[in-house]
């Protein structure tokens, strides 16, 4: 189960996430999840937002000037307390996948669970694999209820 | 005359009348009309086509009428239809970068060996070197003429060489102190961070340093740089001038009084011209410098455009030579940059760039001088195609172009990803190029 995610390059220079941030906020778009990863030179956004308002956004950023693009990522729900997260990451680890980044939500669909972004080098047998052991996934339903 | 004791490598050349030279260097361009003629086709159709017969040009004023050559026409023609003389006769190949990735070549036969020779000799012994003196080579050895060059004209005088090529600045120095290397060659800001790095290590020029002079050259600098060069290493520090497509380095030298370089006129005939009219310029005005060779035999040039910018004068000089001084180079008449010594022209990364699948070819050059060491960064403009939500698959890219950019110029370039539509767009022709080196 995949949900849609929204990355857009920034340059690492100040005021460029407040300007980014900005333009998506002021056409109520809702940013549920956010992280950046940055590198010295430039930055990336990775953003989760409504599906339903995914191509508005894209389209909006394009007409900007940014360069965006959507992909699919799988979301992860696992206990919201101490070692909550080591039991889905041993999954990870005993079936060889490796996690090229991973970020959580700002918000909970449930009380009492967290919410984990994930992008693992081969997405397909990753979820498989956590269906295999159980590992709940939030559909894009869940997300666009939040 | 000056105080200063001057060494000339071969006085009944270098101290020739001007009406003496004027009659030498008519026969020889004669003679090297003639050659190109009969022997490169492409040079003989360019005088076909502008009605000019070897016949027609009699003297060294009937250099006018011939048609000019340029770096393009080294590519055009790589690697060997501009040879006058059968491949067999080739001893040597020296090359630089081209202007698209290409490196130009440029075949010297046994004779163009020795001229080239005894032109970096006279460089040297101009500098003071005698068969008495140690000299450091610390140009690349290679294609790169400036190793070659450096060696072969102080193995010419006889004296001894240490062959170091460029790089590995603590060798260098253990070799220079050990040794008692008394003479140095390489690029100016390579002998600043040389004299930099001595200091540092809490070496005293002078006591624990044997070094008198130096030969720099194959990048631009200034007057400012050679007094820091001179009391940084406490030497004399000179001036060479030269280029693959004439010989290599020693087309022109400075000598201990320093005041411009002095041409090797028995081995090349000097120019000046408007390059916008290509109209010849009297001695004295700025403008672009033309060189034709006329003692090669393998790959001769015939008003051979550098694209540099200077001024001539026949003014006698302090030392006794009779050849004429140019000036200091003052810019160029195109876009071609010199860093770290190797020629840069922006269409090279252009090129690069629009190979490299997914990268507008929007780009700034950004050339900066950092302790002593020319830097390149070259920013690229991010293009969706290259975009993706990992960090690994953009530094990818990066890395990807800056080792075709390696590849391709020859030097490391810091290579940057801005945001797009980040590069001010001009009309007409676009500012490639910022270049923040104080010349």
């Amino acid at each position: 189960m995949f949900i849609k995610q929204l990355s857009v390059f920034l340059e690492n220079n100040p005021g460029t996430l407040r300007a980014m941030t900005e333009l998506l906020g002021k056409d109520g778009i809702d940013l549920l999840a956010l992280s950046i990863a940055d590198t010295q030179s430039f930055g990336i956004v990775r953003t989760i937002i409504h599906s339903g308002q995914v191509d508005r956004a894209l389209n909006l950023l394009k007409e900007n000037g940014y360069i965006a693009k959507v992909n699919h990522v799988i979301c992860a729900a696992v206990p919201d307390k101490p070692l909550g997260l080591s039991s889905l990451l041993a999954v990870i680890e005993k079936s060889c996948l490796s996690v090229e980044y991973m970020y959580s939500f700002l918000r909970a669909a449930k009380p009492g669970t967290a919410h984990m972004i994930l992008r693992l080098d081969d997405g397909k047998k990753a979820e498989e694999i956590f269906e295999q052991n159980g590992v709940v996934m939030l559909s894009q339903e869940d997300v666009d209820g939040m | 005359m000056s105080e200063k004791k001057h060494l000339i490598y071969r006085p009944e050349r270098e101290c020739m009348s001007r009406d003496e030279l004027h009659a030498w260097q008519s026969e020889k361009l004669r003679e090297t009309v003639q050659r190109e003629y009969d022997n490169v086709p492409m040079y003989r159709a360019r005088m076909d086509e502008k009605g000019v017969k070897p016949a027609d040009i009699r003297t060294v004023e009937d250099i006018k009428y011939l048609p000019f050559m340029q770096k393009t026409d080294l590519r055009d023609y790589y690697p060997f239809d501009l040879l006058a003389c059968p491949q067999s006769e080739i001893v040597r190949i020296q090359g630089s970068s081209g202007t698209t990735g290409k490196p130009i070549v440029s075949g010297y036969t046994r004779n163009d060996v020795d001229v080239w020779s005894e032109m970096m000799a006279r460089t040297l012994t101009a500098a003071g070197c005698t068969k008495d003196d140690k000299v450091q080579v610390a140009y690349g050895l290679g294609l790169f003429t400036g190793g070659f060059g450096a060696y072969q004209g102080a193995d010419r005088i006889g004296a001894m060489v240490v062959p170091m090529s460029s790089g590995n600045t603590q060798r260098q120095i253990m070799m220079m102190k050990d040794l008692g290397v008394t003479l140095l060659c390489c690029t100016p800001s390579y002998a600043t961070y040389l004299g930099e790095t001595i200091r540092e290590m809490g070496l005293v020029p002078g006591k624990d340093l044997k070094l008198k002079a130096g030969c720099f050259g194959a990048e631009p600098w200034t007057e400012a740089m050679r007094v820091h060069l001179e009391e940084l290493l406490g030497i004399d520090a000179c001036d060479i001038y030269g280029l693959t497509e004439i010989a290599g380095p020693g087309v022109a030298f400075s000598c201990l009084e320093k005041n411009g370089m002095h041409i090797n006129e028995d081995q090349v005939i000097a120019e000046i011209i408007d390059p916008a009219t290509g109209e010849p310029l009297p001695y004295g005005e700025s403008g672009e410098l033309v060189f034709t060779t006329i003692t090669k035999t393998g790959m001769p040039m015939l008003r051979y455009r550098t694209h540099d910018i200077c001024s001539l004068t026949d003014k006698p000089c302090e030392c006794g030579r009779t050849f004429a001084r140019m000036s200091r180079i003052t810019g160029r008449t195109d876009d071609m940059l010199i860093i770290r010594g190797v020629n840069v022209f922006p269409s090279q990364i252009e090129t690069v760039l629009v190979k490299t699948q997914g990268v507008a070819p929007h780009y700034m050059l950004i050339v900066d001088r950092v302790n002593n060491s020319d830097t390149l960064e070259v920013q690229v403009e991010m293009t969706e195609e290259m975009f993706s939500d990992t960090v690994g698959h953009i530094e990818n890219v990066r890395r990807y172009i800056t080792e075709q950019i390696k590849s391709v110029v020859g030097i490391h370039a810091k290579v940057t990803l801005n945001a797009p539509k980040s590069m001010a767009r001009s009309e007409g022709k676009a500012k490639r190029v910022i270049d923040n080196r104080k010349l």
